[in-house]
């Protein structure tokens, strides 16, 4: 057996308290891993924080700060305004991190407002689809008749009324240089945009799509599984927008989006009857503009 | 004396949650056939708690004292060379 | 050297004197001179500094903070609702032990909105974990900046110090200013060494989740810092003496205390309008003195407990409220008092809200109506046509 120590400590780190099988655990590793030691971590409140760093503990093995659920970004801001202005540029560059509430919701003004400063920051959006560190709240970010514990189903109700806010259109309607989806199903893809956003200086913007076992009522064995489903049902598009043209989109075979809604208890709502079928029959409808959205040759 | 800057509750020295050894949640332990492993590392580079460590001569293990069980890796072995077996406590 | 000067360009040319690394501040009146001040002095190329245009207070408030940690000498500005925007951050930033420093222009706080001056935005903050001193006049209010990053950034303190100006009365009038010579600044307040600060080379977690286990020490740990502060404060203004040659310190300030059997307790530039009246009271062979608080936080009950040893009379003036509750200045002095053998009669007033001039008569009033019995939160100087007629 291989034993982790205190003389082997990596950029993130075992004991952490994310759930069994936690997607966003994983991503937190996986862009580490891209980026390497070189960067300083602005981390919005949220799960990520949470399990990463109860006192006196933390996971990470590079700098790294949290203040407040929305206001990552102009802490961001301040960190790298401060490393210019004491001449140590070089030493590290700047990720603000925050969950799909902290940066679609309660921390998008700050965001709109850093991304307008053109700050050389990545910001990257984590998004489990519902507040999770508070137990499965809607956020703007959940999809379209998710059931989450503010937007449940009900005998008045099949889950969430709104489509998923359009985070990355409206990053690079701010004009930022490079804005792209992920997810850790598809790894190498997701190391890949994390190193290509690091080329780029100014504003970045990556939205990763982590699957939460909890909250989307899967087996912690599927999160992989579920991550590619969101994929392949269109409902999730892989892309990436760079100076504001689409540059590359992911090509999957289609699937039907029964098979990625089904194994989910959040979805379970959607299964029972003719008006759930109409509903199904609304988010295969979504999927297909996904894909004739991003049905693109990838460019050079 | 009294340390009147908390410096140590409020700043955390890197990868101090190693010490935090959350095997103990585990329900379901991956157990490896090893002479089924290729090596590929797909459960290393998919494995939630990065606890899963290994090279191409050595082939692949978790480290236990990190894995909490969750499956990943069995599920996304290539070969199907891991097995989750209910835990022995 | 003097110079007439307005105070908010006083203070931003204070500030720059400073040479702060980072400023981030967003425009509320009746703070914005500072802000556009500081903003032309990075434009013009004579303090070298990164100014964060940002989108809101609350940013404002974050930019600084995540400034400071990365080890910065970090300033922001700000007044009245934008405060109160920035509160979370500001009880963040103290609990993170981040020494920076902020200036606020004393206002009222909405509804109705309201420009003008008096100390209810201020207040509401008390509580935060922030070092609060405030100014009497404009003079007084640049030194106190200087002094400011030297406490804030003491090793033994960490914490953020506000500054208190009151709006129009202090920020917009002009006043001949004595600014000291860069070189001297420099010698003050030498370049910021951050003790714990974000870096590459030493990758350590800020802003960790404590628990049940861990919270309570750190509350501990910021209340017994606020119990040695005193002498950090003293030492800053008496080295400012040495260096600058004016004694811009203390606590609290007695005038004409000596045999006082009445006494004025207040803050800010109200403290210049009670001096005056004192004069023309003792000029009637009326015993009255004043006495002000010129730090809040931390509070200075030790020196208050002593100055009221002797005094029949206490007389609170207040220009915020707790609405509901006990006059604040009035209850903390109670407190502060409650040990004292010798127990005045304290009443308090609230006067001048929202800009409301404070003027001699006002005064007199308040005095001659506590001189006749306790007065409880009694506001002074209402138009009293404008009541009866409120709700007709």
């Amino acid at each position: 057996m291989t034993t982790q120590t205190a003389e082997n400590v990596k950029l993130f780190n075992s004991g952490h308290t994310a759930c069994a099988g936690c997607g966003l655990a994983l991503a937190a590793r996986l862009v580490l891993q891209a980026t390497g030691p070189k960067v300083i971590i602005v981390n919005a409140t949220g799960c990520l924080e949470v399990f990463t760093t109860r006192s006196p503990q933390t996971a990470w093995g590079v700098p790294w700060i949290h203040s407040l659920f929305e206001n990552q970004a102009a802490v961001a801001t301040g960190v790298e305004a401060a490393l210019r202005a004491l001449g140590r540029g070089d030493e590290a560059r700047v990720i603000a991190w925050g969950g799909d509430g902290a940066s679609a919701d309660i921390g998008f003004g700050g965001i709109s407002g850093m991304w307008e400063r053109y700050d050389d920051v990545l910001y990257i959006c984590y998004d489990n689809e519902a507040y999770m560190n508070t137990g499965i709240q809607r956020s703007g970010l959940t999809p379209f008749k998710g059931h989450t514990s503010t937007s449940p189903a009900g005998k008045a109700s099949l889950g969430n009324m709104k489509q998923k806010k359009n985070i990355p259109a409206i990053a690079v309607a701010h004009g930022l240089p490079y804005v792209a989806t992920a997810t850790v199903g598809y790894p190498k893809d997701l190391e890949r945009k994390v190193k290509k956003a690091m080329e780029f200086k100014g504003p970045r913007y990556l939205q990763i799509l982590v699957p939460c076992p909890l909250g989307w009522g899967h087996a912690t064995s599927d999160t992989i599984t579920m991550s590619k489903l969101a994929v392949e049902s269109g409902l999730n598009p892989i892309f990436e927008y760079i100076d504001g043209k689409l540059a590359t989109a992911m090509t999957v075979k289609q699937k039907p989006v029964e098979e990625y809604l089904k194994p989910q208890a959040r979805f379970k709502h959607l299964f029972r009857d003719a008006a759930g079928a109409e509903q199904v029959k609304l988010i295969q409808e979504i999927a297909n503009n996904n894909f004739a959205k991003f049905k693109v040759e990838a460019v050079k | 004396m009294v340390a009147k800057r908390a410096k140590n509750i409020l700043i955390g020295n890197p990868g101090t949650s190693l010490a935090n050894k959350t095997g103990s949640w585990r329900v379901f332990m991956p157990v490896y056939d090893k002479t089924k492993c290729t090596a590929c590392g797909m459960c290393a580079m998919l494995c939630p708690d990065g606890c899963i460590h290994g090279d191409k001569a050595k082939k692949y293990d978790p480290d236990y004292d990190y894995c909490k069980g969750c499956g990943v890796c069995a599920k996304v072995c290539p070969v199907k060379c891991i097995t989750m077996k209910e835990e022995q406590k | 050297m003097k110079k007439v000067t307005e105070g908010l360009k006083a203070v931003a040319e204070s500030v720059a004197l400073c040479r702060p690394d980072v400023i981030s501040a967003y425009p509320i009146t009746p703070q914005t001179h500072i802000v556009e001040e500081l903003a032309q002095i990075v434009a013009d190329g004579k303090l070298k500094c990164e100014f964060i245009n940002v989108e809101s207070e609350f940013s404002a408030a974050s930019t600084v903070l995540g400034a400071s940690a990365a080890g910065a000498r970090a300033y922001t500005a700000t007044s009245s609702q934008g405060l109160l925007l920035m509160m979370e951050v500001l009880y963040n930033m103290a609990g993170m032990r981040l020494p920076v420093v902020i200036t606020d222009a004393n206002r009222a706080v909405s509804a109705p909105i309201n420009i003008w001056s008096d100390w209810q935005d201020a207040i509401t903050v008390r509580d935060a974990g922030l070092i609060m001193m405030y100014a009497e006049d404009n003079q007084d209010c640049c030194d106190m900046h200087y002094q400011a990053f030297k406490i804030a950034e003491d090793p033994d303190v960490q914490l953020p110090v506000m500054v208190n100006m009151d709006g129009f009365i202090l920020t917009h009038a002009f006043d001949p200013i004595d600014f000291p010579s860069q070189a001297d600044v420099d010698k003050y307040l030498p370049k910021y060494k951050p003790l714990d600060f974000l870096s590459a080379n030493n990758p350590r977690s800020f802003g960790l989740m404590g628990g049940p286990d861990r919270y309570l020490e750190t509350r501990y740990a910021m209340a017994e810092t606020f119990k040695s502060i005193t002498p950090v404060i003293l030492k800053a203004a008496d080295d400012f003496k040495k260096m600058f040659g004016r004694y811009s310190g203390g606590m609290i300030e007695e005038y004409r205390m000596e045999d006082a059997e009445t006494v004025l307790v207040s803050m800010g530039s109200t403290i210049s309008d009670l001096k005056e009246a004192v004069d023309t009271m003792r000029e009637k062979g009326k015993k009255i003195g004043v006495l002000k608080i010129r730090i809040l936080r931390p509070y200075p009950a030790a020196e208050i407990k002593k100055a009221l040893g002797k005094c029949k009379r206490v007389i609170c003036v207040e220009k915020a409220i707790s609405l509901g509750g006990p006059g604040i200045l009035a209850a903390e002095l109670k407190s502060a008092i409650y040990a004292n053998a010798n127990k005045p009669e304290v009443s308090n007033f609230i006067i001048g809200l929202g800009g409301r001039d404070v003027k001699q008569e006002h005064i007199f009033e308040l005095v001659e109506k506590a001189e006749k019995g306790v007065c409880e939160t009694e506001f002074i100087g209402l138009d009293k046509k404008l009541v009866e007629e409120m709700d007709k």
